[in-house]
């Protein structure tokens, strides 16, 4: 029986392992290397001395460089408020929404569920290009305000924060509207009954038993939500202005543009570590509650 | 029966209009008869032909096809695998490790995974001159990983509404384990099966990042082509491309439907 096992397990371990972990260690150490002319465009980790022994050259300049220029910071905490801001919005449509389906007639339910999740299984791509169509200048939302009367000139929309928070928002709406789905559909109906027995009205039941309840719904709603959007880089470099440089496009700068792996690889490692601390502390807050 | 109350309805219409609204404005305009992405001056089937004249984009769609099939299909075997062990092997060394990296994939942001994919790919070239060079193989090698990991998911639920009892009855008619996977186990997770393969098969040939990063000169993928194209200015054929992407899904989902696969569960 171990030995079935092992054959199970084998492939996918062995794959795991050489092209998911260990390109991490790999990225690890580029982040310590210096940047340099050629192919590959860095100098190596592991020299070797005249006498044949081999000696590490950590260079610690691309580490220092992150937390020395105001701007990569500001980069980071920008990707950090931005991501949350856009999980906030995912929320607070989305919930109503899951709210809605779970409570709308059972045969309704499947067909509601898969026009939620219909516009995930189409290109993401094509759905942000949707929206430059609405916000361009000459887009659809200022011709019909222009057409209205509303304004007299277009209004300028898309290359701003606003239209990079709808991008975002958009695009991820799918990952908060199903666990939320999926934690209010096991609630217990018998506990609203009981509520509206005692004499709860149906927005004090909400506040005090479906809320609470659908809690941990909402965590991994808020999770699916923030983390990729932390490292987005389609979303801002498509509908967000210039100054929108949040943290994935900065690190696809330096690599494509400016062709610093070392220091591209230095961002990747920071923001690894990033992410792992706001949902470390996140986790923890909502094991205490 | 009951019915969906007011102050429930009004957020879900709302909901709905803003999923939908920005997809059948493109749909509507990738039948305009102008050049003009805003302003419907008549009917025209005019960008549909324009699109298949396009060579660049129907070779990148080609392209970006067969990545998808051959990592899809890889994606599966691997995830597959992956989920069955995970859900199955209650304990065995490392577990709790293997699940970790088996799920880490779902939620790192994509330029991490790109970079750090390009760098192996270096390495290993540099070190033992295989993969030579960078273009199809190397994106279909990434997406199969990323891919896994969502397969692994499908596969894991589908596990969990598994009835145990029909393994036990094969087993203890004499079924040997691997006859009683081939025979009792595999067409019950079937559904699950495809249903992970369709995933893998639709992430793959949506991703625009990671085979940005892993991809070489004259491979471009579709959503390379189209987010160079999408940069230097809306056109129809864009549309009517996104028009026909839908029409091809809608479909998908209804034959999936039709057949029970309920990609409902998807992530």
């Amino acid at each position: 029986m171990n030995r079935a096992r092992w054959l199970v397990l084998a492939l996918p371990v062995v794959w795991m392992a050489l092209f998911f972990a260990a390109p991490f260690a790999i990225v690890f150490s580029i982040g310590f290397t210096e940047s340099a002319e050629g192919i590959p465009p860095y100098a190596p980790l592991l020299r070797w001395r005249e006498d044949g022994s081999p000696y590490l050259q950590l260079n610690l300049e691309n580490f220092r460089l992150l937390f020395d220029d105001p701007f990569y910071i500001e980069a980071y905490l920008r990707s950090l408020r931005v991501a949350a801001i856009s999980a906030a919005l995912c929320l607070l449509i989305g919930y109503p929404m899951a709210l809605a389906i779970v409570r709308a007639p059972a045969r309704w339910r499947a067909a509601l569920l898969m026009l939620v999740v219909l516009p995930f299984w189409t290109s993401f791509l094509l759905r942000v290009t949707a929206w430059i169509g609405l916000l361009q200048d000459r887009g659809w939302i200022n011709s019909a305000l222009l057409a209205l009367g509303v304004v007299e000139a277009p209004v300028a929309l898309l290359y701003t924060d606003l239209a990079m928070y709808l991008g975002i928002t958009y695009c991820y709406l799918p990952f908060m509207v199903l666990p939320i789905y999926a934690t209010l559909s096991k609630l217990d109906d018998s506990l609203l009954e009981a509520a509206a027995d005692l004499g709860a009205r149906p927005v004090r039941a909400f506040l005090s038993i479906t809320l609470p309840l659908s809690l941990p719904g909402i965590i991994a709603g808020f999770l699916l939500v923030f983390i990729p959007a932390v490292g987005e880089f389609v979303i801002p470099e498509l509908l967000g202005g210039p100054d929108a440089q949040l943290i994935g496009r900065v690190l696809w700068t330096e690599f494509f543009q400016n062709r610093d792996w070392p220091l591209a690889s230095a961002l990747a490692v920071v923001l690894l570590i990033a992410l792992v601390v706001p949902i470390g502390l996140f986790q923890a807050r909502a094991a205490r509650a | 029966m009951r019915r969906l109350k007011l102050r429930l309805l009004v957020p879900l219409g709302l909901g709905f209009a803003f999923l939908y609204l920005p997809i059948l404005l493109m749909v509507a305009f990738s039948f305009n008869d102008s050049r003009m992405v805003t302003e419907f001056t008549g009917f025209s089937w005019r960008w549909y032909g324009a699109l298949f004249a396009n060579e660049a984009l129907m070779q990148a769609l080609f392209l970006s096809l067969r990545i998808a099939a051959i990592s899809a299909t890889m994606a599966t075997i691997l995830g597959t695998l992956a989920g069955f062990a995970l859900f199955r092997f209650a304990r065995f060394r490392g577990r709790a490790l293997f699940g970790a990296i088996m799920a880490a994939p779902l939620v790192m942001p994509e330029v991490i995974t790109g970079l750090s994919l390009l760098l192996l790919f270096v390495g290993l070239e540099s070190a033992f001159g295989f993969p030579a060079g960078r273009g199809a193989d190397t994106v279909a090698i990434a997406h199969a990983t990323f891919g896994a990991a969502y397969v692994a998911v499908v596969i894991q639920a589908r596990l969990a509404d598994f009835d145990l009892s029909l393994e036990e009855a094969a087993m203890d008619l004499g079924a040997r384990p691997w006859k009683v996977f081939c025979v009792i186990t595999l067409p019950l997770i079937a559904p699950g099966v495809v249903a992970g393969w369709l995933l893998a098969f639709t992430l793959s040939l949506d991703d625009l990042v990671i085979a940005s990063f892993v991809s070489g000169p004259g491979a471009s993928t579709l959503p390379m082509v189209i987010f160079s194209a999408v940069r230097l200015g809306l056109t129809p054929e864009l549309y009517a491309l996104a028009t026909l992407l839908l029409v091809a899904v809608a479909l998908a989902l209804l034959v999936a439907l039709r057949f029970g696969l309920a990609p409902g569960r998807a992530p």
